[in-house]
């Protein structure tokens, strides 16, 4: 979706301003929403690409407003609602509400260990031959679907060369919609720069995405 | 007014706020039994102690130092870091991209954060904020001067926008001075920032 | 600029929501920000393109969590204290502390019915011939100034149909960086929804937009 996550090429924010010495949590309650998310995700609760689709559709005033992990903790509220883990009154008081609904097994310490060390793979087996090869001339198509898609805005339309072919992977723009992993050929899709932002952009520059299939037509 | 407030992002009551609603949904999750309270002390002590730029920059010192390493490590990046011990959550298809006279690589996602957690940890806020996203993917020289770095008019900078399960590693290029260092010695010059593309690696001067 | 104004295509925001009988002003501040800014075009002191630059330019978190008179009130602010003609201490204390900058002329209350009657008309005699004619097919540029320019994202690189040629005005890139008016052949061109949003868009939709020349080049 066109929400606010989809940043590339905007304007006005300013210089990047990095925090020397920076913590890894901000406060104790980052660490928590951080973990939460792992293990709700260990859990199956939902998919990442749901939940990705969630945070971005976050109303853009409020999505630039909060915090990194604020919008974690906002994410989750809204994905606990949804998948009816929590009812509006739970969330509202902080607690669970007898008639309590039990979960059907605890995430352990141990299960998060192991997704730590192991993580989750999204590639698939293939269910047709790649239709691009390295070195094609492709072009991120026009969409702007309403819903979750990892093609930015500032790509489609856009003439690019593909660098590497990726593999088979879980389609976001399908699995977000919980219509289906639909497998997808992934491929790294280079730009030049002049492509992207116009001829008076800096010639050195090059970005490169990863795009998959259904994003790109032949030229 | 506008970049201070982008980066003083938490005020004296959203960060209550903030802290009351998280709490909320770990204390529903552990009564409904979704969780165990030690599954979230192990995550967060994992990510806070335990995976970070330390990782990544034994990866870039073994590159290095073995030519043999390295040469696998650009070929199929998850092998060759698998095969320290480095990989797993988001760690799926680590790609190493090398830096060059020619050629300097800058990571960004501007979509949302993806990082290559398994060799950097997680990511520093700016890397997650809306100035690196919105900036990097059409002015990378102007977000390296905010970094205080400044290449050569014509070396070709290659932004990656990790829009996908590929996560990237940049390995900066071996700083002059440092023949016959130990690969532990090499990893103390290799700067999270560097493996990221927003800095170089350090100088021997500059351990000092 | 890309900032937070050119919101063209963006989702997110949620429906539409007229507030019934609404007022013309929702405060009593809101009156005087709209006043004040007014009144404060005639000392000459910055163009009309120079304070839409003005709203703009600033980050787009701000923009969004703004009402419309706030950004406008934001704005004048900017100009007033970039032009000198206040100081940020005398902000601070909410009234004079220096001499006022001379300026060439104020509004008097007798001359606003005069002043808005005449508004502040853009077009200008042309030294050139129009590039382009009713029914030429066009390509807008790609380009992505960081200063003002009437060309939104969504439109950019996009063929359209010249529908009409409307005349020779101010152009506002030029304008609003006080590089001069730089009169300009301005176009209305029309291009289809679904070159705009893709296959799935709207058939039957067509977007307008007023472009000027230096935004095209002939298809």
């Amino acid at each position: 979706m066109n929400g606010a996550a989809d940043m590339g090429g905007m304007h006005g924010f300013g210089p990047v301003v990095p925090e020397p010495n920076e913590p890894v949590f901000h406060a104790e309650w980052e660490g928590h929403s951080f973990a939460l998310n792992m293990v709700t995700g260990v859990a199956k609760l939902w998919n990442l690409d749901a939940f990705r689709f969630k945070r971005e559709s976050i109303p853009p005033a409020e999505y630039l407003n909060l915090s990194y992990y604020g919008l974690w903790t906002m994410t989750l509220e809204l994905m606990m609602l949804e998948y009816g883990v929590a009812t509006p009154a739970e969330i509202a008081a902080g607690h669970a509400i007898a008639p309590i609904k039990k979960a059907p097994h605890a995430v352990t310490a141990t299960q998060c260990a192991n997704m730590v060390r192991c993580g989750s793979p999204y590639n698939r087996q293939a269910p047709a031959p790649a239709l691009f090869e390295t070195g094609d001339k492709v072009r991120a198509k026009n969409m702007h679907p309403q819903t979750h898609t990892r093609l930015p805005r500032y790509a489609r339309g856009h003439v690019g060369e593909v660098m590497r072919i990726v593999g088979c992977h879980v389609f976001p723009d399908s699995n977000a919609s919980n219509l289906g992993e639909d497998p997808q050929w992934l491929y790294t899709v280079r730009f030049d720069g002049r492509e992207l932002w116009g001829a008076d952009t800096d010639p050195t520059v090059r970005v490169c995405i990863e795009a998959w299939e259904p994003y790109l037509e032949p030229l | 007014m506008t970049h201070d407030h982008e980066h003083h992002h938490e005020h004296g009551s959203d960060l209550s706020e903030m802290q009351l609603r998280t709490r909320a949904l770990e204390t529903i999750l552990l009564e409904k039994g979704y969780i165990e309270p030690a599954a979230i002390d192990v995550l967060i002590e994992t990510y806070e102690k335990k995976i970070g730029p330390r990782n990544g920059a034994q990866v870039v010192a073994k590159a290095w130092v073995d030519p043999r390493f390295r040469q696998w490590l650009f070929e199929d990046g998850t092998a060759a870091i698998g095969s320290l011990g480095f990989g797993g959550r988001s760690g799926n298809h680590l790609v190493a991209l090398e830096n060059t006279p020619s050629v300097h690589n800058m990571v960004v996602c501007t979509l949302c954060s993806c990082y290559p957690w398994a060799v950097l940890g997680l990511p520093p806020l700016w890397y997650k904020s809306a100035p690196y996203r919105s900036r990097t993917v059409a002015d990378p020289r102007g977000v390296l001067a905010d970094f205080g770095v400044t290449l050569p008019k014509d070396t070709e900078i290659r932004v990656w926008d990790s829009t996908a399960e590929l996560r990237y590693l940049v390995v900066p290029t071996r700083p002059a001075g440092t023949e016959g260092w130990s690969e532990e010695k090499l990893a103390d010059l290799v700067t999270r920032d560097s493996m990221i593309g927003t800095g170089l690696a350090k100088s021997p001067g500059d351990l000092k | 600029m890309n900032g937070a104004q050119d919101l063209g295509g963006m989702q997110g925001f949620g429906p539409v929501a007229p507030e019934p009988n609404e007022p013309v002003f929702h405060a009593d501040w809101e009156k005087r920000a709209f006043a004040l800014t007014l009144a404060m075009t005639m000392p000459g002191q910055w163009n009309i393109d120079m304070s839409r630059f003005a709203r703009e330019n600033r980050s787009p978190t701000e923009y969004l969590s703004m009402s419309y008179y706030q950004i406008w009130f934001a704005a004048l602010e900017t100009m007033v204290t970039e032009r000198d003609l206040v100081s940020d201490d005398e902000i601070v204390v909410g009234h004079s502390l220096h001499p006022p900058k001379p300026v060439p002329r104020i509004l008097s209350p007798s001359a606003v019915a005069q002043v808005l009657y005449r508004g502040g008309p853009t077009e200008r005699e042309s030294n050139t011939q129009a590039r382009f004619n009713a029914g030429d097919r066009v390509r807008t540029k790609n380009i992505n100034p960081p200063t003002h320019t009437r060309l939104p994202r969504y439109v950019r690189g996009r063929l359209g149909t010249i529908e009409r040629v409307i005349g020779c005005h101010v152009f506002p890139d030029s304008n609003a960086q006080g590089a001069g008016e730089n009169p300009q052949w301005l176009y209305t061109v029309r291009f289809d929804g679904r070159e705009l949003w893709g296959a799935d868009g709207d058939p039957s939709v067509t977007v307008s937009v007023d472009a000027w020349e230096p935004y095209l080049v002939p298809a």
